[in-house]
């Protein structure tokens, strides 16, 4: 018999780690995008297919730099946490951390990049 | 006292042996979605960033944005994308503990398969 209490067994393990914070951040970012994607669909949108001076001068201006830029750094963000979930839900080990590391790197690097052109374009 | 056994539970009936319904579908495909929609995200840092490089760095992405194929994947992650959106707004709703029954997750589920296409068809009339 061990004399040690229900909570302080599961404290630490599962989603009694950090699962309430995973799930308000993505509450947070997922309220984000539902303002962010409209303004970025309705502003990227109609500039693609444009030429190489009509989309540097549009990307110069602050709105749709700014909707761009919130939009990329938000987005893989909340790409970044979901993502972890999927591959939590279907792989272990090994697999699962490293899949986790190359998906931060490819969201964050992503994102990074996004914004460095933007401000490139902007300057 | 808490349960000692570690390791050797059982686990519960996973997806196999369940009929597909229009609840557990709908939801797949929030995640599918989301998921996919990296490869627009990428597709549209490396169009920024060839904008901000070159010229020709800029012919070079925008042809591949711009060609049947770029056409194929941004009006797919444009459905995928209002798709995903909608699904969140599911979520958030049942989040906050409201319309959790199933006859009214139901009607969610089919307002997010119309809506997307809804959403999808007026901002490809719209831009």
């Amino acid at each position: 018999m061990q004399y040690i209490t229900d909570r302080k067994r599961a404290e630490g393990l599962g989603s009694a780690k950090s699962g309430t914070k995973h799930h308000w951040q993505m509450q947070i970012s997922s309220v984000a995008l539902l303002i962010l994607v409209p303004f970025f669909v309705f502003t990227f949108g109609p500039i693609l297919g444009e030429d190489y001076a009509t989309v540097t001068a549009y990307f110069a201006r602050p709105f749709p730099a700014l909707v761009a830029a919130l939009t990329l750094l938000v987005g893989f963000h909340h790409f970044r946490q979901g993502v972890q979930v999927m591959i939590e839900d279907y792989t272990s080990g090994l697999t699962r951390k490293f899949l986790i590391i190359a998906m931060v790197c490819i969201s964050y690097g992503a994102a990074a990049t996004g914004v460095f052109a933007l401000i490139r374009l902007a300057l | 006292m808490a349960d000692v056994n570690r390791g050797n539970r059982p686990l519960s009936p996973h997806l196999t042996i369940y009929r597909p319904q229009l609840t557990s579908m709908t939801s797949i495909f929030v995640r599918i979605t989301g998921n996919a929609l990296l490869l627009a995200g990428l597709l549209i840092v490396w169009w920024l960033l060839a904008a901000s490089t070159s010229a020709r760095a800029f012919e070079i992405a925008n042809a591949v944005l711009t060609s049947w194929f770029g056409d194929l994947v941004l009006l797919g992650s444009l459905w995928a994308l209002w798709y995903h959106l909608l699904g969140g707004v599911r979520h958030l709703i049942w989040d906050s503990g409201r319309a959790l029954e199933v006859p009214i997750s139901e009607k969610m589920g089919l307002a997010m398969i119309f809506g997307s296409l809804i959403l999808t068809a007026l901002t490809v009339i719209v831009i």
